[in-house]
């Protein structure tokens, strides 16, 4: 069985697109392969700058023959059924058959496809993949009409086995299929032929290209690490650089530099931000004091000098950018100790959004809605409030300007240096958190009220102009805001009247602000925006909340509950519910509960009146049904305390408890007698299964 | 693969060897254009020539001018006005960047013992309405130059594409040269009777536009000649091809274009006065690039841009 090499040699193919190319040039061809017919033991997929190679082993020669009977209509249908049928199967009338298909004729094709070359469908298979390769951008060069992401100079497209290799025939836009490729494009010897994949790999390595990108970053890291020891400082990790990098050389030579002292009294993340912004540097750390003050660049070529004249040249680079980094600190600094009122009033001709005023207006609006938030999660109101006015200004500043991912940070630094409060500094840098689902959650109480404050304002606000996301639209992550407003909550234990919080601001907005509602149902524009908005927390917490493993169904038995718009209280119900369901006890109350349920709705129905006048134990005719009434009665003593306590694990506890005496009770007592009045008497005592069981969660909407 | 070249010793040595090195490779080496442009890119033999189907192959130096880049003559890097080289190649020849390499190699920076690379980036002149991709190539970790295959210009797709390469002449000469600040920079062979560094031609003129643009420039004129550049540049554009004086067809695209560069340049003062605020500023990008279009337009529909008369 023949091994397939391919390779596409290119101009520099952009680091970032490197590792979706290579896995979309794998799943292109062995697809392609597949659905023509043939097979294959194993695929590997390889990148370097200059290359995209796929490696196939044990690919079948031929494809397997093909036969297929297609029915086709009765010979007495109309012609045009006929005249389909053979544009469908790409035959003549005379190549169909004739058979007899139950009572009448019927025409039948017959389509032998032979099988076919592996040759033949490589060629086929990777030029429709180069010609329809997902680039993320792609561009056309010289005279020539085919795509690629920067032009490619020359395709290798080998098959082998032990008896030798073969070329296989195929030429994409003038570029032929050849045996050859390139090294390393300074160190190389230039072209050179090769006869399978493991010739092919020797041969790159001795001109001085590994082809494998884990290979190199593993050099990278190994190289660096050691250098940084070395030198008695420890390298930062940064696992997206490190890809980044490893996509940027084909022979990695990691070199190491020393921050000039001018600048160590910079932010290490400034340092370690302008470094990996603009120059692809790892930082290195001195353990002892933790700051940054080295710096690993990583070289792509051998030199002769050993990297003297390189390493030269990038320090010379990296003081430029740290002496623009320095002004930029030393200004802002100033500007920070002056008080920030020029960033201040400069937020006020920043645009947020053209129907949510200025940045300083929005300021004003979180500061006003942290206030208010404030005591619900142990925060000064006032702080909280100095907090938000603060927590923004860093946008105006040059270093935010220079680099937009310091903001909050910077922020924080300012305001240290304006001799803020140590929790306004720490809300100025957490209140954009948590950004991702991994991100940590501010535990700060001032950081937690402005946290939510810019949350909420930012989706009140959007819901108010009817900017709300729409399927895969979300321009203004508003589901980002949301879920960060879940784990804000959940992670802190707050207890947030939502519904009210929601209506109260509003009507601050519609008084105090120009924002004009658009967009909403009815006239109580405040009243469905609440809703509406609730309405998207739920449908989020719904998400957050089934990657947690708690089951739909039990979201929505806790929803309908009272107080739902507590997040931490509705969390708490379903977690106790979902644990509960998942006991023995727990699912035999359940099938209980839905009997009597099911028992006591349809002759509800049926009689159209509701039973629930309160079941008296001097009507019970048997022991079963008296001991459910004492059942009830203890499982509801029990039950009041536990609910006021919120303690939902005690309360489904205590319902658990009826499962035995209901199983009993259905087991020895028919419902449904002549006499009424015991009827009745039962009907309402099932009733009263369905509140105690109901006042702890909607049981109805559980599934099961 | 040819040997390195001595070390050149000036600020224009360096410019000698990159016109005589591509003038070697079969460009021809024209002059700068003769108006204030911001990059190499607005001298019509890019942008323009870019358009059509006909061959082109030519290296030149640009003055440019960025008004809001300018620092008084104080900042080692920036200038508010500087030279760029610019080479640009129709079709794009499949050799290009080793042609690119060649051409470090004449200045004295071999790729040997310095770190040459191609970092993705792609290019976009929003004036222009123009776009490529290619790379900032770097050198020790230093951009040294702009690799770009046009894919459009003026809104009209590039066929063929043209690869265009620009220099920044100063940054390039100071890192070849081991110079820190650009005033201290030998425009000449330091050598010479008379040695002249670029501060002694350039420190001065720094200051004055300096001042000039940051403060002096009368703003309401340059608003009314921005105006007016636009109305003359649809003005020349609104006549019919068939002149009747020769009685030829003349599409007057360069006349007009220049009214295009003029309109450039009028924005970038306007911008560096800071009298354009930030919503203003895409309006007049935006109106700029509708008259680069026009202009692109009016060109391929001369013989230059590959416009053929149909014979009746």
């Amino acid at each position: 069985m023949p091994d397939l090499l391919i390779e596409l040699f290119s101009e520099e193919i952009p680091a970032r697109m490197q590792a979706k190319a290579r896995e979309d040039l794998k799943k292109l061809v062995t697809d392609g392969l597949v659905t023509a017919g043939l097979t294959y033991a194993s695929a590997g997929a390889f990148s370097t700058p200059r290359r995209l190679t796929l490696a196939i082993e044990g690919l079948t020669t031929e494809s397997r023959p093909v036969r297929e009977e297609r029915k086709g209509p009765r010979t007495d249908a109309p012609v045009a059924a006929l005249e389909g049928f053979l544009r469908s199967t790409g035959l003549t009338k005379d190549q169909l058959e004739v058979r007899d298909d139950k009572k009448a004729q019927v025409y039948f094709a017959v389509i032998e496809k032979p099988g076919r070359q592996a040759a033949e469908i490589i060629a086929e298979v990777l030029e429709t993949a180069i010609r329809n390769f997902p680039w993320p951008k792609s561009m056309r060069w010289g005279s020539g009409s085919l795509r690629w992401v920067r032009p490619l100079q020359s395709i290798l497209c080998l098959m082998s086995d032990e008896t030798g290799s073969t070329i296989v025939p195929m030429e994409v836009d003038g570029i032929r299929a050849g045996n050859t490729t390139e090294g390393h494009r300074f160190m190389g010897a230039g072209r050179f032929a090769v006869s399978s994949f493991d010739d092919y790999r020797a041969k790159l390595l001795k001109n001085k290209v590994m082809l494998d990108a884990s290979e190199r970053e593993a050099v990278i890291w190994q190289g660096a690490t050691n250098l940084a020891f070395a030198a008695g400082l420890e390298l930062v990790e940064d696992r997206g650089l490190l890809a980044e990098v490893a996509g940027l050389v084909e022979w990695p030579v990691p070199l190491l530099g020393r921050i000039n002292d001018a600048f160590l009294s910079l932010p290490p993340e400034v340092l370690q931000t302008s470094m990996k912004e603009h120059q692809k540097f790892f930082s290195a750390r001195n353990p002892k004091t933790g700051r940054i003050e080295g710096f690993v660049t990583v070289a792509n070529i051998e030199a002769a000098d050993a990297g003297a004249a390189i390493l030269k040249g990038n320090q010379k680079v990296l003081t430029a950018r740290l002496s623009d980094a320095k002004f930029f600190w030393e200004n802002d600094l100033r500007e920070a100790k002056a008080g920030m009122s020029v960033w201040r009033q400069g937020l006020e001709s920043v645009t947020f959004h053209n129907k949510l005023g200025s940045q300083a207006e929005r300021i004003a609006r979180i500061a006003t809605l942290a206030a208010e938030i404030a005591p619900l999660v142990g925060a000064d109101a006032a702080v909280a409030k100095q907090a938000a006015e603060v927590a923004k200004l860093d946008l105006r500043s040059a270093m935010v300007g220079e680099f937009p991912e310091l903001q909050g940070l910077m922020g924080m630094y300012y305001a240290q240096a304006a001799g803020l409060p140590e929790a306004v500094a720490k809300a100025a840098r957490d209140h954009y958190a948590p950004l991702g689902p991994s991100d940590a959650v501010p535990t700060d109480p001032v950081s937690v009220a402005v946290a939510l404050a810019d949350k909420i304002d930012t989706l009140t606000g959007f819901w108010a102009i009817d900017e709300k996301p729409t399927g895969s639209k979300d321009p203004f992550a508003l589901r980002r805001a949301a879920l960060g407003v879940i784990r804000l909550v959940l992670g802190n234990g707050v207890r947030l009247p939502l519904i009210s919080l929601l209506s109260s601001f509003q009507v601050y907005l519609d008084k105090e602000t120009s924002i004009v509602w658009s967009g909403f149902e009815g006239d109580d524009y405040i009243a469905w925006t609440s809703k509406s908005l609730l309405a998207f927390f739920h449908d989020r917490l719904k998400v957050f909340l089934k990657d947690q493993g708690i089951r739909h169904d039990v979201i929505d038995a806790c929803l309908a509950m009272p107080g739902a718009d507590d997040l931490t209280l509705l969390v708490k119900r379903a977690t106790a519910l979902q644990a509960f369901l998942t006991s023995e006890d727990g699912t035999n109350l359940l099938q209980g509960f839905k009997r009597a349920n099911n028992i006591l709705s349809q002759a509800e129905t049926k009689d159209g009146v509701e039973y629930s006048f309160g079941a008296d134990p001097k009507f019970a005719e048997s022991d079963e049904e008296r001991a459910l009434f004492t059942a009830l009665d203890l499982a509801e003593q029990a039950i009041a305390p536990a609910m006021k306590q919120e303690d939902f694990a005690a309360a489904m506890g205590a319902i658990a408890q009826l499962r035995a005496p209901i199983d009993a009770f259905f087991t020895a007592v028919q419902i449904n007698t002549d006499n009424q009045i015991v009827r009745r008497n039962r009907l309402n005592l099932l009733h009263r299964i369905r509140a105690v069981c109901t006042g702890v969660a909607d049981l109805t909407r559980v599934d099961g | 693969m040819a040997e390195p070249s001595p070390l050149p010793r000036s600020f224009q040595e360096i410019i000698l060897r990159l016109q005589t090195y591509w003038g070697g490779q079969g460009c021809a080496v024209l002059q700068p254009y003769d108006m204030e442009v911001g990059a190499g890119t607005f001298h019509p033999a890019t942008t323009l020539r870019a358009l059509g189907s006909k061959a082109w192959a030519a290296a030149y130096v640009q003055p440019s001018r960025r008004p809001t880049d300018g620092r008084y003559g104080e900042n080692p890097n920036r200038l508010q006005h500087y030279y760029q080289y610019q080479v640009l190649i129709k079709p794009s020849p499949p050799n290009l960047q080793e042609l690119y390499l060649g051409s470090l190699r004449a200045i004295g920076l071999d790729p040997m013992i310095h770190d040459v690379r191609f970092v993705e980036d792609d290019w976009e002149s929003p004036t222009l309405g123009a776009w490529g991709l290619g790379w900032e190539v770097w050198c020790d970790g230093m951009e040294v130059s702009q690799f770009t295959y046009f894919q459009q210009v003026g809104g009209h797709d590039c066929k063929p594409v043209s690869g265009e390469l620009t220099y920044g002449l100063e940054r390039l000469a100071m890192y070849v040269l081991g110079i820190d600040h650009v005033m201290d920079m030998p425009f000449n062979d330091p050598a010479a009777p008379i040695p002249l560094k670029y501060g002694d031609i350039f420190r001065q003129t720094e200051q004055e536009y300096s001042r000039h643009n940051f403060d002096a420039a009368t703003t309401d004129m340059l608003f009314q000649h921005f105006k007016d550049a636009e109305a003359e540049c649809e003005r020349i554009l609104s006549f019919a091809p068939e002149d009747p004086n020769s009685g030829k067809r003349i599409v007057m695209a360069h006349p007009a274009y220049d009214q295009c560069i003029k309109a450039s340049h009028l924005f970038n003062l306007l911008d560096a006065r800071g009298v354009i605020s930030v919503t203003e500023r895409q309006a007049y990008i935006g109106r700029v690039r509708a008259l680069a279009k026009k202009c692109a337009d009016a060109f391929v529909q001369t013989e230059a841009g590959g416009y053929v008369a149909e014979v009746a």
